[in-house]
């Protein structure tokens, strides 16, 4: 897989909070009825992770599953293991109606970190993403001024942002420039 | 700008994370229909001043489609649920009822 | 004259002087310095000239409601226009320059105007302009054009930046005089998350101008202990410099902060739109001053009582050194006693009321301040200045009086509360008798998502006027605020002020009642678009009944000020002239904004490179580096072609076109849409979906599918291929894997919900790389891995393998005609597979191309194109396309509908070829005509061009078209007009130009 490239190639940049490409990330699909006790088990077995409840995303083992939709799942893991684990969640999920599909090359992730990395988000969401509305342990689905997108925050100062691989180069710039040096709000202090 | 509560997800979701779907419970006419009543399917829509049953899809969201019932005129939002149903829940439509005695019913 | 004094001047900071220019002159101010006030302070009278008259005129006003003093401010890509004086606060190297005069302020041309005035009169451009026709061109376009616009239009690209940002609080308070602050305090003390904004740069409002106390303090001291409080409350966020100029359905504010405009520069966004959900909204805007309606109350030196109040006291500047006070209520007699207790004369109070024995106009006499009972000023003497007044006989016409000396006028006709935000969304308001005005209603509030009232009013801004007052409705609107927000109940007591006795407002409008038609025409009520009572009357008299036709016919309150100062003062004048009461006649509608907002901080960041998403396939980079010419595709950019040396696109897709009949070339088709859908129920729902049979799809073979809507109107076409037992792939166009995606979606969810069906959009997982020709066999074949021979993967199948060590699944598709395979590979290693295969055609002539290339090859061919052939009034039986509609299914999407009369109709446009007699290209967009002409005089048509190429094959323009009865009609030669060209000559013909029998995609 050595000729595996992510769209941003690394990008990153340095503002009052910092933007950058997390690099290529495996990341699954899986579409099936949440709530059948035979799918949740076939996918906790093929990868590790309890489901996610409704809006929340659950890490294990270096992979996080997060809720999409009442239907759809998402996984995180390496880029690398993303087919085996395709075909592994397949497999498990056999005889169930469901739908599991590697995505890993559709989407990019890209990292904000930083003190004030709520406000960069909020700059450009129109989801509430203040403490106390927002945290780690949750998944949002919303978009990013033009486009849709997800995030997650793996902690307090930072978020993890998902986006369609063919705006990558939009949403890095969005980011970056919600972050630039003097357009700190102060927003979220103290 | 109208935020309706997504039943999937239970997101309050701004209207810019959603698309508008027009007229709730419409059936659908098809082969075999008269013309009048395929014509009514395609092109007859209420317009009601008042209560209105709507469909809305979270697209910037979850990707489902739900049904809205509110009032075109104060904006007030009786309720939403799910679109996997062909008429409104009775009990909302007992709310809406209970609210506006003036109102005809759904149909 | 007007100075700046020693004393007094709470917002200056006088160790802190700097400098700026305006119209070139430099002039000295103070930190804490409005434009207006430093202006005024160094006794810069005159600030501009009006609209339409030119006439001279200063700032009437100290704040937002400006309509006189505007200015172009800045320069080069910093320069704006129309920015008001008023509220633009100072900074080193401030550069402004008045407006609407030529070729100075001074002295204007433009001033003639003014002798015409009674040419000029309201609707004028409905009869000056009538006749004589030649007229237009010579006489009236040039003057209007000369005089049109207010300001000057910048030049250069704005040089700053600017963004938004999403705030979510559960009360926004709106405005941050003490009003606001008492209402953001009670609410806060409920627990709930409190914004409160104000527009200006400092806390308090009017409050420490007015004087009076607050809870045992000094105004201006409970307003440092407020805003300390409010500072140090954990849920409550405080911006200065923003204005909520707009309130929308369910809790919608959006508030506009000029972050960078005291401190230009390049870091930080020059203005901030904040888009706020609130789910209360409470508006503490306060309340504006009404002018009086007086012959020559536009003269620099008249300005509002308050607005003269707060020169002197907040910036130390005296706008007179002896000023006549008119009014018509008490307010304006702290005028008065704020400018005698400064040490300036007062040289008269005219009050229109018959008597006065207020406390306020007690303390004025006692301060010695003559107060003069039953009077108006029947008119201004000066032309540039007010150099005195003449006071009349309030009930009379004006004719006789006493003339008084003074430098100027401060003038009172009674307060307005800002119910702007109120009634943005539909809040009502009503008359309120006593004080002559218009309040909100609070039975009519703008209703939000739970049914109730989502915006409140809070002090002066509800009607309340007085300190008490105010603050005790601004205590109960935010508590009220909080506590419908799930807020906590709270004790927090409202805060506490004396109360005033007072005397009631005479509902007095223009001075004097009798004044006669010259005088009503030097009266004026809307400043800034040049508005007089002569004009509204004029309305009146001509049937102008309704407010809201008055207003458009006169332009009353059209102005960039939005009538802030002129309305109820034009309406009553209106009712007046009706002879019906001030409500009958009702207000014009409130839209936002409130002031003008920048098209900057609309945009926000939404400009430059990210004025809109450029969707890039993850080959972009290597197309940039070939030269490609781009074409926007829906939102994604694809090669159009691309470009050798000096060639031309149409040179380019000419030699791209021959290379890939003749060789191989290579397309990048990432950007079609690739949706799976799996499912023990897939295979019928595609048959609803198609109007084609996809259930039959043998597991490894291809079909091309045509998709159609309810109303029967062709919607995407493309080949799905069967992956497995339950699993489709469908291929859709650029433009829509979003939109049939969620088309599908939308059946399964609302109509087929107990179908067991999943769909998943892979479009972007994979890089989907097309090798097309004769040649590209040997392509692939120089790769290695899997079998490509025809034996192994015949036309229209596909199959997963390994091609150059690549995880590929390959399809023998061909949009071409040609020899063809697409090839998906994930979307990363796209480039990388890319590469190779450029590589490994350099010895076979490989040239990549664009979609120009692709669409002359397909057209060549007779392929339709959804969007050429296609315009969604189309259906596939109009383009020939029976063969791909099932005969076997009772039911698809579309079906029903292409069975209505219409539709079925043998005289529906229907697609052929069209040849070119003399094999000249037909131009885009052209129509085939017929016989005679319609009932509007247009020339009857008979078809019209749907696809026109250059084809290099065959050496000669093709197209295709849709005509009437066209199948039936082969080789009649139709007449095609062009625009400005002669007619063109064509034959119908088959729209297969190239290998009819499609030979050659099958080998």
């Amino acid at each position: 897989m050595s000729d595996a490239v992510s769209a941003l190639a690394g990008a990153a940049y340095e503002g009052y909070c910092q933007v950058s490409d997390a690099g290529l990330t495996g990341m699954v699909t899986i579409r099936g009825d949440l709530g059948a006790a035979k799918v949740k088990a076939a996918v906790k077995k093929a990868t590790g992770v309890a489901l996610p409840g409704q809006g929340a995303i659950v890490a294990a083992k270096g992979r996080k599953l997060a809720w999409m939709s009442p239907d759809e799942l998402l996984l995180f893991c390496g880029y690398d293991e993303a087919p085996g684990l395709t075909a592994a969640l397949t497999e498990a999920l056999a005889g169930q109606h469901a739908l599991v599909a590697n995505v890993s090359d559709a989407r990019v992730v890209l990292r904000v970190t930083g003190t004030q990395a709520r406000e960069v988000i909020a700059k450009l969401t129109p989801a509430d993403v203040s403490p106390g509305a927002f945290g780690p342990g949750q998944m949002r689905r919303t978009r990013l001024q033009q486009v849709a997108a997800g995030f997650h925050m793996p902690d307090e100062t930072s978020f993890e942002v998902i986006a369609f691989r063919s705006v990558a180069d939009y949403v890095f710039t969005l980011l970056s420039n919600a972050a630039r040096p003097g357009g700190e709000v102060g927003l979220f202090d103290g | 700008m109208l935020i309706l509560e997504c039943p999937y997800c239970g997101i309050m979701a701004d209207e810019t994370e959603l698309t508008p779907g027009g007229e709730a419970h419409l059936k659908r006419a098809t082969v075999g229909s008269t013309d009048d009543a395929f014509e009514s399917y395609l092109f007859d829509r209420k317009n009601p001043k008042g209560v209105h049953f709507e469909r809305w899809r979270h697209s910037a969201g979850c990707g489902k489609w739900f049904h809205a019932a509110r009032s075109t005129t104060t904006l007030e939002v009786y309720g939403t649920y799910a679109a996997q149903v062909s008429e409104p829940p009775k009990e909302l439509v007992a709310k809406i009822k209970k609210k506006c005695p003036g109102w005809e019913g759904w149909q | 004259m007007s100075t700046r004094l020693e004393s007094l001047g709470r917002l200056i900071d006088r160790s802190q002087p700097m400098t700026f220019t305006f119209n070139g002159r430099s002039f000295k101010g103070y930190a804490g310095d409005t434009l207006a006030s430093a202006l005024l302070g160094a006794d810069q009278m005159m600030l501009g000239r009006s609209f339409k008259y030119h006439r001279p005129r200063g700032a009437v006003a100290s704040g937002a409601e400006e309509p006189n003093a505007l200015v172009g401010l800045g320069q080069g890509g910093r320069f704006e226009p129309d920015q008001r004086a008023t509220t633009t606060e100072i900074f080193p190297g401030l550069v402004a320059k008045s407006q609407n005069h030529w070729p100075s302020l001074e002295y204007d041309i433009g001033a003639v105007n003014s002798l015409f005035a009674r040419f000029l009169p309201a609707g004028f451009y409905y009869k000056t302009f009538m006749a004589p026709p030649a007229a237009w061109k010579t006489v009236f376009e040039p003057f209007i054009r000369q005089s049109a616009g207010l300001g000057a239009v910048p030049e250069e690209p704005d040089a700053d930046r600017y963004e938004h940002l999403y705030h979510h609080a559960d009360v926004a308070v709106v405005g941050g005089g003490v009003a606001g602050l008492a209402a953001a305090k009670a609410a806060a003390a409920t627990g709930v998350k409190v914004l409160l904004l104000e527009q200006s740069a400092h806390w308090g409002g009017r409050a420490p101008v007015d004087g009076g106390e607050i809870d045992g303090m000094a105004a201006e001291d409970w307003v440092s202990a407020s805003v300390a409080e409010l500072e140090a409350a954990p849920n409550v966020t405080m911006r200065l410099r923003m204005q909520g100029f707009g309130v929308y359905d369910h809790g919608y504010l959006i508030a506009h902060e000029r972050v960078g405009d005291h401190a230009p520069g390049e870091a930080a966004p020059r203005h901030r739109l904040w888009r706020i959900r609130a789910g209360r909204i409470v508006t503490a805007t306060g309340a504006l001053e009404r002018p009086l309606a007086f012959a020559g109350n536009d003269v620099p030196g008249v300005m509002l009582a308050s607005a003269m109040r707060d020169y002197l006291v907040n910036w130390g500047v005296a706008i007179g050194r002896r000023v006549v006070v008119v009014t018509n209520n008490d307010d304006a007699y702290r005028t008065a006693l704020a400018f005698k207790s400064a040490g300036l004369d007062v040289a008269a109070v005219l009050d229109a009321r018959a008597s006065v024995i207020s406390p306020l106009a007690q303390a004025a006499r006692e301060a010695g301040i003559s107060v003069l009972e039953g009077r108006g000023i029947g008119a201004v003497k000066g032309r540039n200045r007010v150099s005195g007044v003449l006071a009349v006989r309030q009930q009379g016409d004006g004719g006789a009086g006493e003339e008084i000396a003074c430098d100027a006028v401060a003038m009172s006709g009674g307060w307005s509360p800002v119910v702007h935000l109120w009634s943005h969304c539909g809040g009502k308001l009503l008359w309120d008798e006593a004080d002559a005005m218009f309040r909100p209603d609070p039975a009519r509030a703008p209703s939000g998502a739970d049914g109730a009232g989502f915006v409140l009013t809070a002090g002066s801004a509800s009607g309340a006027l007085t300190l008490a007052g105010g603050l005790a409705d601004a205590h109960a609107a935010g508590k009220a605020a909080g506590r419908a927000m799930g807020g906590k109940a709270s004790r927090k007591a409202a805060p506490k002020a004396g109360a005033e006795a007072s005397q009631p407002i005479a509902p007095v409008w223009i001075m004097p009642e009798g004044a006669g038609p010259a005088k009503r025409a030097k009266m004026w009520l809307d400043f800034q678009n040049d508005v007089k009572v002569s004009d509204v009357q004029l309305a009146a008299r001509e049937g102008y009944q309704s407010v809201e036709h008055t207003k458009r016919y006169t332009t009353l309150g059209m102005a960039t000020d939005q009538g802030k100062l002129s309305n109820i003062n034009g309406l009553a004048v209106l009712s007046q002239a009706l002879s019906q009461p001030i409500p009958a006649t009702g207000t014009t509608t409130f839209r936002p904004p409130y002031t003008p907002v920048s098209f900057g901080a609309i945009a926000g960041e939404a400009a430059g490179e990210l004025f809109q998403p450029v969707r890039q396939t993850p080959i972009h980079a290597w197309h940039e580096a070939h030269h490609a010419h781009w074409e926007p595709v829906g939102h994604w950019r694809r090669p159009y072609a691309y470009l050798r040396g000096t060639e031309t696109p149409a040179d380019a897709v000419t030699r791209e076109v021959v290379n890939t009949r003749e060789n191989v070339g290579l397309l990048d088709a990432s950007t079609l849409g690739k949706i799976v859908v799996k499912g023990p129920d897939a295979g019928r729902f595609l048959d609803m979906l198609y109007t084609g049979m996809m259930s039959t799809l043998p597991v490894g073979k291809c079909r091309y599918g045509l998709m159609c809507n309810e109303n029967g109107f062709l919607i995407d076409d493309g080949v799905v291929a069967r992956l497995d037992d339950d699993t489709w792939l469908c291929h859709t166009t650029t433009g829509g894997a979003d939109r049939i995606h969620a088309h599908m979606e939308e059946w399964l969810q609302t109509e087929w919900w107990d179908w067991r069906v999943y769909t998943a959009n892979l479009t972007e997982q994979y890089a989907q790389i097309a090798v097309v020709g004769p040649k590209a066999r040997a392509v692939l074949e120089a790769l290695g891995g899997m079998d490509v021979s025809r034996e192994a993967l015949p036309f229209m199948t596909w199959a997963e393998g390994e091609l150059g060590g690549f995880p590929v699944r390959l399809f023998r598709i061909s949009f071409s005609g040609e020899l063809s395979y697409e090839i998906a590979v994930p979307a990363s290693m796209g480039q990388a597979l890319w590469d190779r295969l450029w590589q490994a055609g350099q010895t076979r002539g490989i040239m990549p191309y664009g979609t120009e290339t692709l669409h002359v090859l397909r057209a060549e061919k007779g392929f339709i194109m959804i969007g050429d052939e296609t315009d969604g009034t189309v259906i596939p039986q109009d383009l020939g396309l029976n063969w791909a509609i099932s005969k076997k299914k009772d039911d698809y999407l579309g079906k029903r509908a292409q069975s209505r009369s219409f539709m079925a109709s043998e005289d529906r446009w229907r697609l052929v070829g069209l040849e070119t007699l003399d094999g000249s290209v037909i131009p885009d967009g052209a129509y085939v005509v017929a016989e005679g002409r319609n009932a509007n005089g247009q020339r009857n048509m008979q078809g019209r061009v749907t696809s026109t190429y250059y084809s290099p094959t065959l050496k000669r323009g093709i197209a295709m078209g849709l005509v009437a009865h066209g199948p039936e009609r082969m080789g009649e030669v139709v007449t095609i007009p062009t625009i400005g060209g002669p007619a063109i000559k064509a034959k119908i013909v088959d729209p297969v130009f190239y290998d009819k029998e499609g030979a050659k995609q099958d080998v």
